[in-house]
């Protein structure tokens, strides 16, 4: 039988300003997966996951979290949880090890377990040389990480990560998403929100995308990259190009001389177009995607959910 | 949560807020040492001798208890409208909101910060005051009591002006405009006898004045008030106070969006 790490059912959420953030969304989080939620700002992602940490009350609606109801279970529900929010929310005077060690004791943790816990995960994600310095000298992304290891001293079956590698160079946002593919790999379910789609592509197994307090897209990353019916790429051609070769059944345009674009349709095979330009004497020297797959996708249900609205007001 | 982990909990707070003002000593122990000891010297030498005795004691040994009960009342109600006001606008606040730390804990972690402080600057200005004046204490067992109770109940009311403070200035309103006067018109500085009937009566409507009178019953056995009667005006505000701060935490106001 199915497991699941959290379950959201119709939740609403209007706050006093009258905004409505929420407008009865559903959910579902299989136990173990590594899930995204995306969508553009303000369109409900940091309200959801506010709603499932217990930092925004719901105005209706429920939420279960691996079957504990947050308005019957609500500690139990905490306990499973382990939250990075998208700011950093941490008392910056405090010395980095007290910023874990303080949050292992909201949790009932022994301090001497607490100790041996931070640790272990601040040498994990290269802290525990600034162990003794206030939180507020770390830089950027290690202010990020030493969230990630607050979120996890507890040993949470459930991690939220809000745009946890938002500011945070790529060499470190790699390092982050090793460090959480293997959490996950043990057994932690992760939902991650981020900006960065080709985060969320590389991740996540499943995924959903709000849009102005609605879900429009609840599936399967594979599944949702399937729906992709054109794909454009960008050739490197060795030499330059004077002109856009013909090649039946296939649309390319020059980008510059030294630069090809191709897109192909669902069902057409890319090793054609190759065998055609060799045969024509063009030679590839690398090629890439123009946009990140997921972010085409995002882009057009994003853009055709506006036009919906827009059509339904009018 | 097992009782063992609300313990846990409950520490790790009280460890905290300690160490918080503890850490920025000179901020929070030294001034109203120094305030009280200016306090001492103009009001008790230099003044207090031109005015000679009050309910039948030197003018200094009168106003001891009072000063002494008022860095307590002041202390106990600034440690934790500071702190909890800070951790708020930081953000750290999430952390604990996060947790499954219950909130009677988290504010029975607050306050006890506020009591420490009230207490730990308390004891510094009564042993100040052993300089100028000699204290006996007529009842220990209820200056125990007051203090304790005095600076609970000004942690929990520090509590609820953090809630509700949305900037710096907010967490001062009140200590200057409501606090402070109420401590001064408190019986400090004067016995409620020396008032006429009208100022006298409304006076006790200072919950202060059964504060700084049980406390100097304590200390000279003497009293504008029935200690009896002050002790029960405390503990009702104790109750109605940390009632209005469980309503406040379970509802979120000021706290969760």
């Amino acid at each position: 039988m199915t497991r699941y790490a959290l379950q959201i059912d119709q939740l609403h959420k209007t706050y006093d300003n009258g905004f409505i953030a929420l407008k009865g969304i559903s959910l579902k989080v299989q136990e173990g997966d590594f899930f995204a939620l995306l969508g553009p700002n303000g369109a409900g992602k940091s309200t959801t996951l506010g709603v499932v940490s217990s930092l925004v009350n719901k105005s209706q609606g429920s939420v279960k979290v691996f079957d504990h109801d947050l308005d019957k279970e609500l500690s139990q529900a905490k306990c499973l949880m382990g939250v990075v929010p998208q700011e950093f929310n941490f008392n910056m005077f405090e010395k980095v090890q007290d910023v874990v060690v303080q949050q292992a004791g909201y949790y009932g943790i022994p301090r001497d377990e607490a100790l041996r816990r931070t640790e272990q995960l601040l040498k994990q994600l290269g802290l525990w040389h600034k162990r003794n310095e206030a939180s507020r000298t770390l830089s950027g992304g290690m202010k990020r990480r030493l969230m990630i290891a607050r979120a996890l001293v507890h040993k949470p079956k459930l991690l939220i990560l809000d745009e946890p590698t938002a500011g945070v160079d790529i060499e470190l946002r790699r390092s982050m998403w090793e460090f959480l593919t293997r959490i996950n790999e043990q057994g932690t379910t992760i939902i991650l929100t981020t900006h960065y789609l080709e985060e969320a592509e590389n991740l996540c197994r499943n995924i959903a995308i709000i849009d102005q307090g609605d879900i429009i897209k609840h599936s399967s990353m594979r599944d949702l990259l399937k729906t992709l019916t054109t794909e454009v790429f960008v050739l490197d051609l060795q030499s330059p190009l004077g002109q856009v070769p013909e090649i039946p059944g296939y649309r390319l345009q020059l980008v510059n001389d030294t630069h090809l674009e191709v897109s192909i349709t669902q069902g057409q095979d890319i090793n054609g177009v190759f065998e055609k330009l060799s045969d024509a004497g063009i030679q590839v020297t690398s090629m890439r995607n123009k946009t990140n797959r997921l972010e085409e996708l995002f882009v057009n249900l994003v853009t055709s959910n506006k036009t919906d609205l827009q059509g339904v007001s009018a | 949560m097992s009782s063992y982990e609300i313990y846990i909990a409950y520490m790790t707070i009280v460890r905290k807020e300690i160490q918080r003002f503890m850490r920025i000593w000179v901020q929070t122990l030294l001034p109203p040492s120094i305030t009280m000891v200016l306090y001492f010297i103009i009001f008790g030498n230099l003044i207090g001798s031109r005015i000679g005795q009050m309910g039948g004691f030197d003018y200094m040994q009168f106003i001891v208890p009072g000063l002494i009960m008022m860095s307590v009342i002041t202390n106990s109600y600034g440690n934790v409208v500071s702190s909890f006001y800070s951790t708020k606008y930081q953000g750290s606040l999430e952390e604990m909101l996060v947790s499954p730390t219950p909130n009677w804990v988290i504010l029975a972690g607050y306050v006890t910060g506020g009591v420490a402080r009230g207490l730990a600057v308390g004891a510094i200005v009564t042993t100040l005051s052993m300089f100028f004046t000699q204290l006996e204490i007529y009842n220990f067992g209820i200056i125990v009591l007051v203090v304790l109770m005095t600076s609970i109940l000004f942690s929990l009311g520090g509590f609820i002006n953090a809630v509700f403070a949305n900037s710096f200035d907010d967490i001062s309103i009140i200590p200057t405009f409501v606090l402070t006067p109420l401590t001064y018109l408190g019986g400090v500085f004067y016995s409620i006898d020396l008032l006429p009937d009208f100022w006298a009566s409304a006076s006790q409507l200072n919950p202060i004045l059964y504060m700084v009178n049980a406390f100097r019953y304590g200390i000279l056995g003497v009293s504008d008030i029935a200690v009896g009667y002050a002790l029960l005006v405390i503990s009702a505000f104790i109750i109605g106070l940390f009632s209005y701060c469980m309503y406040l935490l379970n509802t979120g106001k000021g706290i969760r969006k």
